[in-house]
């Protein structure tokens, strides 16, 4: 419990913490999915699990546009980044995630020219910096991220800048979801919604969870305290039986969203038919293609791609990992071969990943006192 | 990647009307209004910014709020590190980007 002092306000730490125990009835068994990776990155981080009662379980849900991604779809990038000319632009975090022939960052070190950007608009600007050269794009993320790619394509198309292009792989939370729940060996009783996709998309999104699935759902902020908060509200609507959404993070999350986002991306993007989702198989309608308006901006119209499917490697188990059957430490590669210096899973390369939140915050901490324990 | 860094509109240019510059503690940078078009922020405000756009509105002392969760999350370095990389300053050709 030492974490509790370094908080902001230790007291209603404590207070909700003593909260959460009384409304958990101790002959249940509680499991509680938190859908944002930026949320278990938080709960390992605050070591909130200390202050839940042993019978409630977080299950660390999909929501890590990195870990998520199929090795293949990073192999299609790289490839057409091999052509003559073309600059591969990502954000930092795709920069170590494995691909068959190496990471995008093995890959530089070969001579492809990879390059880091924070915003897709510098990648834009790259484009307009270097006109003898071609800049892709390799967009991720969900809905937070996907808007911004949205307005970057229709700068590109109103600037007449045909030096650029976007590698889309987008996905979207909602299906990713209900491909959880759809999932036989998956049993949950609430869940804890992502933070700043629901600033895109509002709340409205998921009453369904509560509608057709019986199951609570509080929108949450990232803070220690409004997780805790968030998980006494699903805890307070499983005791009275009840099923909806609530909005924990409202100082950030408008209950509509954010419609100015909202058009951009329905402007530029339409769903895909099907996509797959690394550990979780192809689940229809859950990623955004390049609308044919945008078709010269469209990274996989403009160049060939050669669209082939890798599987993991056998020994990860980053699906069962992925879906929360297995614990992170419970994956035979966990700690030996997939460790955050060396990742063989995507899930060990983000800092939003649960086996990569898992290692730097539990991992190191039992590594630690076990190494105390048989020195002393 | 869900890393929202707060920020406080600091200048508007009327030949740029979906650009502002913004301060995060002291860093300014030229960061993209289109996501709020439908409320646009005046001078002052503070938002909450990801991969380079402003994606909401929040009040001041939600942005303090934020910082300090960023720091208690070990991530404000990552996201100053970031803040500092918009605008790819360290291009010889955009470095009027910067100004």
């Amino acid at each position: 419990m030492k974490f509790v002092d370094e908080f902001r306000e230790p007291e209603v730490i404590r207070r909700t913490a003593e909260e959460i125990r009384r409304l958990a009835d101790p002959n249940r068994h509680y499991r509680i999915m938190e859908v944002c990776g930026g949320h278990t990155h938080a709960i390992y981080r605050f070591g909130l699990k200390d202050l839940l009662p042993s019978n409630i379980d977080l299950i660390h849900g999909p929501g890590c546009p990195v870990c998520v991604l199929p090795m293949g779809r990073i192999d299609d990038g790289l490839s057409i980044a091999e052509q003559p000319n073309v600059i591969f632009a990502a954000f930092g975090d795709m920069m170590r995630v494995p691909g068959t022939r190496g990471s995008p960052l093995e890959h530089q070190a070969r001579g492809m020219d990879v390059r880091i950007v924070y915003s897709p608009s510098d990648a834009l600007k790259m484009a307009q910096a270097n006109p003898d050269k071609h800049v892709m794009f390799f967009a991720i993320g969900f809905e937070t991220t996907a808007p911004s790619t949205a307005l970057t394509l229709m700068r590109a198309k109103a600037q007449d800048i045909h030096n650029f292009s976007v590698f889309c792989n987008h996905v979207t939370i909602i299906p990713a979801i209900r491909a959880i729940l759809d999932s036989p060996d998956m049993r949950l009783d609430a869940f804890i919604g992502p933070g700043h996709v629901s600033t895109v998309i509002g709340c409205r999104p998921y009453e369904w969870i509560a509608k057709s699935e019986n199951k609570p759902v509080a929108v949450s902020g990232f803070e220690p305290l409004d997780i805790l908060q968030s998980i006494v509200m699903v805890l307070r609507q499983l005791r009275a039986n009840e099923a909806k959404i609530e909005n924990q993070y409202k100082r950030v999350v408008p209950w509509e969203g954010n419609h100015a986002a909202l058009r951009a991306m329905a402007d530029v993007f339409e769903l895909r038919p099907y996509f797959e989702w690394r550990g979780l198989g192809f689940i229809s309608q859950s990623a955004l293609r390049i609308r044919d308006g945008y078709a010269e901006w469209d990274a996989e119209q403009r160049f060939e791609v050669p669209g082939v499917r890798v599987t993991d490697p056998k020994a990860a188990q980053c699906g069962e990992v992925l879906k929360g059957v297995l614990k992170p430490h419970q994956c035979r590669l966990f700690g030996n071969e997939c460790t955050p210096e060396n990742p063989i899973g995507a899930l060990m390369v983000s800092s939003e990943g649960s086996c990569a939140a898992y290692f730097n915050y539990e991992h190191r901490k039992t590594a630690m006192v076990t190494r105390i324990a048989s020195v002393a | 990647m869900c890393l929202a860094i707060p920020g406080q509109v600091v200048e508007l240019f009327p030949n740029q009307p979906t650009t502002a510059l913004i301060d995060v503690v002291g860093v300014r940078r030229k960061v993209d209004l289109g996501l709020l078009q439908d409320d646009m922020p005046v001078k002052g405000d503070w938002v909450l910014i990801h991969v380079g756009f402003a994606m909401s509105k929040i009040s001041e002392e939600d942005a303090v709020d934020q910082m300090r969760t960023l720091r208690m999350l070990g991530e404000s370095e990552a996201a100053m590190q970031e803040v500092e990389g918009y605008g790819l300053e360290n291009l010889e050709s955009s470095e009027d980007l910067a100004s």
